[in-house]
């Protein structure tokens, strides 16, 4: 038996892939399976190694053609490795290209897909998976029914795997199919600005800040606790900052370490995209904000005049 | 250019959290007072349709909806937008279908319609928020499928689109026919209808389909609702204190610093 996780060599073995990597060997345990790794494109030594350490065996297709995400390049790899493994499980992350393969890939393997996935476990030999729905609102818990179950994971919330020796590791080819998209031009928001996925602290502004200027400051802010920015739909339809930057239903889901909601009232529409912070705080002028429920400390006052002085003594800290 | 828009009937995401309520033995939400509304990402999808039609200055535009009768609601409203003819699949009554079996309901619609370019979906639901519609369909009909498009330019024959991704965007050069997800962007948010369009959608017919119609087969079950509950969160916020604003903002600057250090 067989527990799959697919991994793009682009990415290194980044935050995503050590937590597909333990959702992965969690489950491979409970179906008394083996680890097994796909990395599509050719992978650099450290992420060799790093992914050797945890799993059992390795797949890496490295045709030159998958150096760089094709979507129908991709979905063949995956598709190929997989119907040579016939898995029970196959676990991707929640990126972009995942979610735009993994419930291809589940039909074409005659399986079932499942995404958003939170926590996953083995039922009765049945695969269920957890996962938010209506806007966070409420949870559900879908129970697979097709062999294999392709989920893709809020793959940043799930702890990394232990360290299980040295795996073996295969060489693919793959048959590629005539190109009927092709990516030809691939644009970064802000050059060397890491994914809001992957950061550990968020500064987020809303609906409150009343127009583009205060993330001036936001960005001033972030930069003492080395975090990002990001705002609520609000504050993205308004234009006041890129539609890239948009967390909630809507736009992105983030689980960082530290999520700072400033001016942000917490509709569930937002909730739904960083309710896997590990640790949620506001600063918001009105005390009942829906936000407070889903905080561990706030602070009730008028953000003009917090920030000032709450990077006074962010900068202070520092020296 | 022949657009097909799949557009979902849900229930208003909007409702607040307070007077959201599940059913745990159907697994399902409690519509109780809330509006029916149509899925927003398939209004920007169909937004992105109608301004594609104008700036090339042709095409048409099917709206393509599987719903319950109720779901005549959200093609009146498309009709009224400016979309060229409506199909509704009326369901059989299961509230919850699975993602394959809508898919596959879709597809054997589509193919009824004949011969397509490009057929849309909304990148997401705001009920279930599965995320999988355009993907299966794609597999269904047996064509590509682009995710997360917020704009599509006409490129000769073939078409430009750009995609949001995690750090930015991306533009794919893409040979119809071809399934594509769309999602929200400033460009395509949806018009508001013409209280005079809104009255001739009324008089524009709407082609009704049911599922003994199409033929379709969705015995076999894709997955299952095993549980759906609401989420218990207890409020334990803790409001830094002081005397002024400087200690309170010190406080939660120590309180910032206790969970960044700690990384």
């Amino acid at each position: 038996m067989n527990v799959v996780i697919c991994l793009f060599a682009k990415n290194g073995f980044d935050r995503a892939a050590q937590g597909v990597a333990g959702a992965g060997r969690r489950l491979a345990e409970s179906l008394n399976a083996k680890l097994h790794a796909i990395i599509v494109g050719t992978p650099d030594a450290a992420m060799m190694e790093a992914a050797q350490a945890v799993v059992d065996v390795i797949t890496v297709a490295a045709n030159p053609e998958l150096s760089e995400y094709q979507t129908e390049n991709y979905l063949a790899a995956l598709t190929q490795v997989c119907q040579g493994l016939a898995p029970q499980a196959v676990l991707l992350s929640n990126d972009t290209y995942s979610q735009e393969i993994a419930p291809r890939l589940a039909h074409r393997l005659k399986g079932s897909a499942v995404g958003d996935v939170v926590a996953v476990r083995v039922q009765d030999g049945n695969i269920r998976a957890r996962r938010g729905v209506y806007g966070g609102k409420a949870e559900a818990v879908i129970e697979l029914k097709r062999t294999p179950a392709v989920l893709w994971l809020r793959a940043r919330s799930f702890d990394p795997a232990p360290a299980a020796g040295t795996a073996e590791v295969n060489q693919i080819t793959i048959n590629l199919p005539e190109a009927r998209t092709n990516i030809i031009e691939r644009k970064s928001e802000a050059t060397g600005e890491a994914r809001l996925e992957d950061a550990r602290v968020i500064i987020s502004g809303g609906r409150g800040l009343g127009g583009p200027e205060p993330f001036e400051d936001l960005k001033a802010l972030a930069k003492l606790v080395n975090g990002q920015v990001a705002a609520s739909r609000a504050a993205c339809d308004s234009g006041w900052c890129p539609p890239s930057w948009q967390v909630g239903q809507t736009g992105k889901k983030v689980a960082p370490q530290l999520y700072l909601a400033i001016a942000i009232h917490g509709a569930s529409q937002h909730l739904a995209g960083m309710s896997d912070a590990k640790v949620i705080a506001a600063i918001n002028i009105d005390k009942d904000a829906a936000i407070f429920k889903h905080c561990k400390f706030g602070i009730v006052e008028d953000y003009r005049k917090v920030l000032p002085l709450l990077q006074e003594a962010l900068a202070k800290s520092q020296k | 250019m022949n657009i097909i828009v799949c557009l979902k009937q849900i229930l208003d995401p909007d409702i607040p959290s307070r007077d959201f309520k599940v059913d745990a033995a159907t697994k399902e939400a409690v519509r109780g007072s809330a509006n029916l509304v149509t899925n927003i990402f398939c209004e920007n999808a169909l937004e992105t349709a109608l301004q594609f039609k104008e700036k090339v200055g042709g095409g048409k535009i099917t709206g393509l909806c599987f719903a319950p009768e109720s779901g005549e609601d959200v093609l009146r409203k498309a009709l009224a937008m400016k979309a060229d003819e409506a199909v509704l699949v009326v369901n059989d009554g299961k509230s919850n279908p699975d993602p394959l079996a809508v898919a596959s309901t879709l597809g054997a619609a589509i193919r009824k319609l004949g011969a397509f370019d490009v057929v849309m979906v909304g990148r997401e639901s705001g009920d279930w928020g599965v995320g999988q519609t355009g993907g299966l369909l794609a597999e269904e009909l047996g064509v590509p499928f682009v995710a997360f498009v917020d704009t599509i330019t006409a490129d000769g024959s073939n078409l430009k689109l750009k995609r949001q991704t995690d750090s930015g965007f991306e533009i794919v050069a893409a040979q119809t026919p071809l399934v594509i997800s769309i999602t929200n962007d400033e460009h395509n948010v949806p018009r508001v209808p013409k209280t005079r369009d809104v009255m001739m959608s009324f008089r524009t017919p709407l082609t009704k389909w049911s599922l003994g119609d199409l033929g379709v087969d969705s015995s076999e079950a894709y997955y299952e609702v095993a549980e759906l509950g609401v989420p218990v969160k207890e409020s334990s916020c803790e409001f830094v204190t002081g005397d002024t604003l400087e200690e309170r903002v010190n406080q939660l600057a120590q309180r910032v610093l206790e969970v960044t250090r700690a990384m």
